[in-house]
């Protein structure tokens, strides 16, 4: 019950104007970028990481959270009315959504998808704040080995388990692991890759890289292949959720939610797979034949999965500094930005900006559910941005937020390199999701690393010395060498069949 | 048999245009080739017809008693040029197109396609106010 009075304080925090006005600003921000295919949470907090060295961290994290929600909620807008998944975690709901869209269900089908990202977020928010506490006080016996073999078990899954080739995955995590390494290292006061180029010294600042990973990337190769045809958008009139409609939703609502949030909260999280697998089991699950047809469970389940999630992420990220999320990876990176390092030690040291944060997430999606359903109408005229007016903006503020770091025309060169890099990483198919936590996590878990090693004194069995670590890093080795085998097995089945 | 193009868009100057270019070609014996184009550099253009707009159109083109296609070119480049390219193609004698008013600001940010066309095009053009 300690929690709850924390949470009432977090409440009591929450609720003054400019925090208010910081999670609206960070609702609507979120839902127009969840909306923008290609445009993401990721992309739009790591344009704002700026703005941290001005706003007090309570604020900024508001509006983060404000982003990372709101771009769940509104990727299912144009899954739904365009048949364009504004999100990867909104793939799913494009399948029935859009049928149910074109059949003149459109306005059932939004209703669906926001409700039940409101319940699934609400839920998923409830549990972070219930399940925070008790993670912590196991997190507190983490030692450096056990750390390392976390953020290695992270790597491995965000690397492999996302996209479509590990090879690829684990190819852009040394990406990042690489850049992280760049600077002066803490321990001997060595320079590493830095060239002897002076303002390398301290490293490549987080925000360039995101920033060129995500926006620069992506701009250049929206500019690629600029032109092709408008997508036909459906009418989201039509009646609004029937009594039978509420009737056939809850229970995928509630199923998403129970996928959505344990996914999220393991290393090998994301919001994709969890709306694959409440996709597959509403299909499997539904009594008549309606899923081809435009079932309101394949959007029901999907949309409150990826919500779910996304409150998931946020309890690794908070009780461990763990994140599994592209989009956790650049929350990491504001945290340290505020000299606070996120760990089992966060939620007592600054026990009032997290309360804070959970508090606002409530309040945040109830605004998102109000604000999300009368606006449909303008979240679709926000398509009609001509791409290059849209990304001119983009590449402006990603120029303009990477030279403020340090007044360093240095950081722009840098920029642009890395934004190449980013350009050939989508051109190629390489997932950037990987690179970015290779970057934001690499650092960390070197220091834990070498922490581990400076107390058994270089003995690398401290690594496999507790059991958790061993479990872990078992966990990691069969995510790498798993799918492979696992193909191989079947193949050789479908052979003998 | 010669031609006449029309620029559509949905809206009161494609309406306009359209209607200018129907007497046109009764007018004159032609056939009638409308012509509704984008630009594509958006994701959502709701003035490149699709769905129940595009078989409204056809529906209405078809009924009429001159001779009517529609075309909707792929090539997202420049719409003038569109509309000039096609001129060329059927050997037309005139492209009619629809003007709106436009506000200062809004002559300010965007090009307009009409003024292009009206510029560029090497055929006749017939500029009808909506």
């Amino acid at each position: 019950m300690e929690a709850f009075g924390q949470l009432m304080g977090g409440f009591a925090d929450a609720v003054t104007p400019l925090n208010l006005l910081f999670a609206l600003i960070g609702t609507l921000l979120g839902t127009a970028v969840g909306v923008l295919p290609g445009i993401g949470p990721a992309m739009t907090v790591a344009l704002l990481l700026p703005i941290t060295y001005v706003l007090e961290p309570t604020g900024a994290f508001i509006m983060f959270a404000g982003i990372y929600y709101g771009g769940m909620y509104g990727g299912s807008t144009t899954s739904i009315l365009l048949n364009t998944p504004g999100e990867s975690s909104s793939i799913m709901t494009a399948l029935e959504g859009n049928l149910m869209a074109k059949a003149g269900r459109g306005a059932a089908a939004l209703g669906t998808a926001a409700i039940g990202s409101f319940v699934a977020g609400t839920i998923g928010t409830l549990l972070l704040a219930l399940v925070a506490p008790a993670v912590v006080t196991l997190a507190v016996a983490i030692g450096p080995a056990d750390y390392f073999a976390l953020a290695l078990l992270a790597f491995v899954a965000v690397s492999t388990v996302l996209g479509a080739s590990p090879l690829r995955g684990l190819a852009s995590l040394c990406i990042g692991l690489f850049l992280g390494l760049v600077g002066t290292d803490l321990l001997t006061g060595q320079q590493r890759f830095t060239f002897g180029v002076p303002q390398l010294a301290d490293g490549i600042d987080v925000v360039v890289v995101a920033v060129a990973l995500f926006a620069v990337g992506e701009a250049l190769h929206v500019a690629s292949r600029l032109r092709h045809g408008p997508v036909e958008v459906m009418s989201s009139s039509g009646s609004f959720m029937t009594r039978e409609d509420l009737r056939r939703s809850w229970k995928p609502w509630l199923r998403g939610t129970a996928f959505g949030f344990p996914f999220g909260a393991l290393p090998a999280g994301g919001a994709e797979i969890p709306t694959f697998l409440s996709y597959a089991t509403e299909r499997r699950l539904a009594k008549h034949d309606s899923f081809g047809k435009g079932a309101i469970e394949g959007v029901a389940g999907p949309e409150a999965a990826n919500n779910a999630a996304a409150a998931g992420v946020l309890v690794p990220l908070l009780t461990l500094g763990l994140p599994t999320s592209a989009t956790a990876a650049i929350l990491l990176a504001a945290f340290q930005g505020y000299g606070i390092q996120p760990g089992p030690t966060l939620l007592t040291t600054e026990s009032s900006l997290v309360w804070t944060l959970i508090a606002s997430l409530f309040i945040g999606n109830t605004m998102l559910l109000v604000l999300n359903l009368p606006l449909v109408g303008v979240w679709v005229k926000l398509l009609k941005i001509p791409r290059p007016y849209l990304y001119a903006g983009i590449l402006m503020f990603a120029s303009l937020g990477s030279y403020a770091v340090n007044a360093d025309p240095l950081d722009l060169v840098l920029l642009l390199v890395i934004g190449l890099l980013g350009f050939a990483m989508r051109r190629f198919g390489w997932p950037v999701a990987p690179a970015v936590i290779g970057l934001i996590l690499g650092p960390v878990a070197e220091t834990n690393l070498r922490r581990a090693l400076a107390i058994s004194d270089g003995d690398l069995s401290a690594l496999v010395s507790s059991p958790f670590s061993v479990v872990v890093l078992l966990v990691a080795v069969l995510a790498v060498v798993g799918p492979p085998v696992l193909r191989r097995f079947r193949q050789r089945e479908a052979v003998a069949a | 048999m010669s031609a006449v193009v029309v620029g559509y868009v949905p809206g009161a100057e494609g309406r306009a245009a359209l209607d200018a270019g129907v007497a046109e070609a009764r007018l004159r014996g032609a056939r009638l080739v409308v012509v509704n184009t984008t630009r594509g550099d958006a994701l959502v253009d709701d003035r490149f017809l699709a769905g129940d707009g595009l078989a409204e159109l056809r529906a209405e083109l078809d009924a009429l008693d001159v001779v009517a296609e529609l075309r909707q070119p792929q090539t997202y480049d420049d719409v003038a040029d569109d509309l000039d390219t096609i001129a060329d193609e059927v050997g037309a004698d005139l492209i009619v197109i629809g003007l709106r008013r436009r506000s200062p600001v809004g002559k300010l940010i965007l090009g307009s396609a009409a003024s292009r066309i009206l510029l560029t095009a090497h055929h006749a053009v017939l500029a009808v106010k909506a």
